[in-house]
């Protein structure tokens, strides 16, 4: 079975306004995308807790998405700006870690936009696919010591965990 | 005590049978998941025996969860929730599961989709046993009204909310009200005298007892919420004190500056310094034009001022606040024109003979700069021939991908006032002739009739160069005519661009404003574009008119209307209930660090300087949960989008890999790591 396909998992948050209408919409107009994406809705993209992606990685996830309105057009005005810095921060923690960059999305699809939506999660499909799966749960039981395997990550990773000026 | 959950999938028809095993995710939820009880699957949910099915299961059950995979929670969730409370179950403790929308329409494969559909049940199961029990609250309806905008779809709106007893507020920015409408000549296909309906309105609106008209004001600043905003108005100094002045009109007679009227005469009229739009303006009340007024710029003149009769004028006056309270809000602020200089080869701007709509227009009307003869821009030739160009701006992906909707109905009133009114020949450049409403394409045949020349093609350039013999001196129309598939040059006397409808330039900022959002292109976004066309997904601002998409006067008309009648619906109810779904600061745990109190936009979250704590004032929060997330302490709860309600639903969505990875223990027993 060396050669089936990955099929990896993807969670993604979407906004109650634009995308998770944006998602609405991807189905009412039949729009076909890859079933390896796994749905929650938030009231706002500003409601994703940098702690609920790792928490997803931390369950086993391969990627994760992170949907909003457009810049501009946010439900509560100005949100998603915040949801915007929140998520270089969090890419730069995930960067030091050890992370890929496309395991993690920002995905802004008004609620006009499914089609849009649809493109972006095939191709964030498509970019993990490419990745291999990440398997966080069993790297972290299999490495018995986590505290050394911190150390190690710290020493490994020492160049992405300088902060950017 | 564990929870007691019931699973119900639905068919929807072949909707969700058709491509999902309803029988195989339910019979799966019923026996691997966790606390679920009771699991079926049935044809259709959302009918009243489906809503029955889970009524019963809760009465004689005793079942404490409900979740129900279906379609989109935006379509039923208020279906289920009421099936639940129906039964005695708090609302709130239900959740749904959009197998439709996010699994059978949008996926290939059955199995997979089978697979998706089992995920997403996980999900809602492992959520919803965490939710608890909310309360709307109840909050009263100010029953005074505001509406922003006095163009047609304002001036229903207000009149029909005035005329059934409740207050209402109206605010137009300009000095006048009566918005586009009180530009136009004729309208279609009616050809009624634009000015004659609208004006008998005009006047309702000043003289209404139920009516406070605001002119020449704008919406600086709303707070609250529906039922209960709060809406500061700047009152822009009109340099004339409105309790003094009769609107005699001395003051105009007498101003010594003529300026061009970019805005009421679209640019090809004069008006004074001080002025009033139109003869019919509502109020009556001129305005000074700071701008252009000899004595801002100079220091002396005061022409009007001498001459006033009651002593109206006042240099000294400055822009002034009001403060209101409104129960609901409706915005009918209208549409603008596109700019045509941007499509060069149409020479607008650059060729004299070539006209806007707008313009031509003002050229009609009678009221209008030429008493409305249709001349040539020298002022006194009549042209022979004149060229209308459809679709200029619209339907064309480098401005405006839309159709604009009247452009095909007022080309064809311009072809037959044109005809009637100097007897020249009209050619008309359509893309598509779409005369789509109650007697409109009898308006075509009449005008195919009274011998309009009809060519399918979009123009190419409007060129003054002569080629050909007889088009010296004339605006030669270069067009390839679709229908026969030939390149054509037509020579005219002159050219009417039938520009775009286009949002206001500003719209996207005044949304912000009243919190609503807009479409790419900048219409207001409805709550739904067929059955909810008024409403926003602000609850208690409505919308109405051409500035949720172009439409005509009928069209703008009905939607005023109808949006007067979902704003009296709030009246006459009294009271609104407000979703449950905000956060909450837990005292014990703030440690008073100020974070969030910056980042709510709604201003609902409060320090109090003896507590040192933040408070949240849950009447003004909206729900986002973005200061729960910032919170470093944790200690804000987001009700129903808690961390712990959150988590339970990844987890329950990635199931299948939290058991085959054997993951589970590491993050699920915190205590086993050593101290």
């Amino acid at each position: 079975m060396a050669d089936e396909r990955f099929e990896p998992k993807i969670i993604a948050f979407l906004c109650n306004w634009c995308s998770y209408r944006a998602a609405d919409l991807a189905g009412t107009a039949r729009i076909k995308y890859e079933p390896n994406i796994r749905m929650l809705r938030v009231m706002c993209s500003g409601r994703v807790d940098p702690s609920f992606v790792l928490k997803a990685f931390a369950l086993g996830a391969d990627g994760v998405m992170i949907a909003g309105c457009h810049p501009g057009e946010c439900h509560y005005l100005e949100q998603n700006y915040k949801t915007m810095r929140r998520f270089s921060m969090l890419k730069h923690t995930l960067q030091a870690m050890g992370m890929e960059d496309d395991r993690v999305r920002l995905q802004w699809a008004s609620a006009a936009e499914g089609v849009l939506l649809a493109g972006a999660i095939n191709e964030m499909i498509e970019q993990v696919r490419a990745l291999g799966p990440l398997d966080w749960p069993k790297n972290w039981s299999e490495n018995g010591n986590i505290e050394e395997a911190i150390e190690q990550l710290v020493e490994e990773h020492a160049e992405a965990m300088e902060v950017p000026v | 005590m564990a929870e007691r959950v019931g699973v119900y999938i639905c068919h929807c028809g072949s909707n969700i049978a058709g491509k999902v095993d309803v029988e195989d995710v339910s019979q799966w939820a019923g026996e691997e998941l966790d606390n679920v009880v009771i699991s079926r699957d049935y044809e259709f949910m959302c009918s009243s025996l489906g809503q029955e099915l889970i009524e019963d299961d809760i009465k004689n059950e005793g079942l404490t969860r409900v979740v129900v995979g279906a379609c989109s929670p935006h379509l039923h969730e208020r279906t289920f929730r009421k099936a639940c409370s129906n039964a005695g179950l708090n609302p709130y403790l239900c959740q749904m599961a959009s197998l439709r929308e996010q699994v059978s329409w949008v996926t290939e494969d059955e199995a997979l989709a089978t697979a998706k559909s089992k995920a997403m049940i996980s999900g809602a199961v492992e959520r919803v046993q965490l939710h608890e029990e909310l309360e709307p609250t109840e909050v009263p309806v100010n029953p005074h009204s505001l509406v922003v905008g006095g163009g047609i779809a304002g001036i229903q709106t207000a009149l029909e909310l005035a005329n059934s007893g409740n207050p209402v507020i109206l605010v137009e920015r300009e000095p006048s009200i009566g918005g586009h409408m009180a530009q136009f000549d004729k309208t279609f296909p009616t050809l009624d005298c634009s000015a004659c309906i609208l004006t008998p309105n005009m006047s309702d609106v000043s003289s209404h007892p139920n009516i406070t008209l605001l002119s020449y004001s704008e919406v600086e600043e709303v707070t609250g919420f529906v039922g209960n905003f709060h809406v500061r108005i700047r009152k822009k100094a009109r340099y004339v004190i409105e309790e003094d002045c009769t609107g005699c009109g001395i003051c105009i007679e007498k101003c010594p500056k003529s300026v061009i009227d970019e805005v009421f005469e679209a640019g090809i009229g004069y008006r004074k310094s001080i002025y009033r739009p139109f003869p019919q303006a509502v109020p009556k009340y001129p305005v000074l034009d700071a701008e252009t007024c000899i004595y801002f710029e100079k220091g002396t003149c005061k022409a009007c001022e001498k001459f006033c009769p009651t002593n109206a004028i006042d240099f000294e006056q400055k822009d002034t606040f009001i403060d209101i309270d409104v129960g609901n809000i409706i915005l009918a602020t209208g549409y603008d024109t596109f700019d045509s200089r941007k499509i060069p080869q149409y020479g607008y701007g650059r060729l004299a003979n070539v006209f806007t709509s707008l313009e031509f227009e003002r050229l009609c009307n009678a009221a209008g700069p030429t008493n409305g003869h249709i001349v040539l821009r020298d002022g006194v030739t009549t042209p022979k021939s004149v060229a209308i160009i459809h679709c200029v701006g619209s339907r064309d992906t480098r401005f405006n991908a839309h159709c604009s909707a009247v452009c095909c109905m007022s080309a064809l009133k311009f072809g037959h006032l044109v005809i009637e009114k100097t007897g020249a020949e009209v050619h008309s450049f359509y893309t598509d002739m779409r005369p789509s409403f109650k007697d409109y394409e009898e308006f075509y045949n009449r005008l195919l009739e009274e011998g309009m020349h009809f060519t399918r093609g979009r123009v190419a350039e409007v060129t003054e160069a002569a080629l050909q013999p007889g088009e010296e001196g004339k605006l030669i129309i270069q067009v390839e005519d679709t229908l026969i598939g030939r390149q054509r040059r037509i020579p005219v006397d002159m050219v009417i661009l039938m520009t775009a409808l286009e949002p206001k330039p500003d719209a996207r900022e005044v949304g912000l404003k009243f919190g609503i959002s807009c479409s790419m292109a900048g219409w207001f976004t409805e709550r739904h574009p067929k059955l909810d066309p008024v409403a926003t997904m602000t609850d208690g601002i409505f919308i109405a008119g051409a500035c949720q998409g172009p439409k005509d006067i009928p069209a703008s008309v009905s939607q005023g209307a109808a949006a007067a009648a979902r704003v009296l619906g709030m009246i006459m109810k009294g009271a609104v209930e407000i979703e449950p779904i905000v956060a909450t600061i837990h005292e014990e745990r703030c440690s008073g660090c100020r974070i969030c109190n910056t980042l709510c936009p709604f201003n609902a979250i409060d320090y109090l300087e003896d507590k040192m704590v933040s408070v949240i004032n849950q009447a003004l929060c909206k729900g986002c949960g973005t200061c729960v997330a910032a919170c470093p302490a944790q200690a804000i709860t987001g009700a129903h989008y808690s961390n712990e309600q959150i988590f339970a639903e990844i987890e329950g969505l990635l199931f299948d890999v939290v058991q085959g990875n054997g993951a589970k223990p590491v993050v699920e027993e915190p205590e086993a790591v050593p101290a």
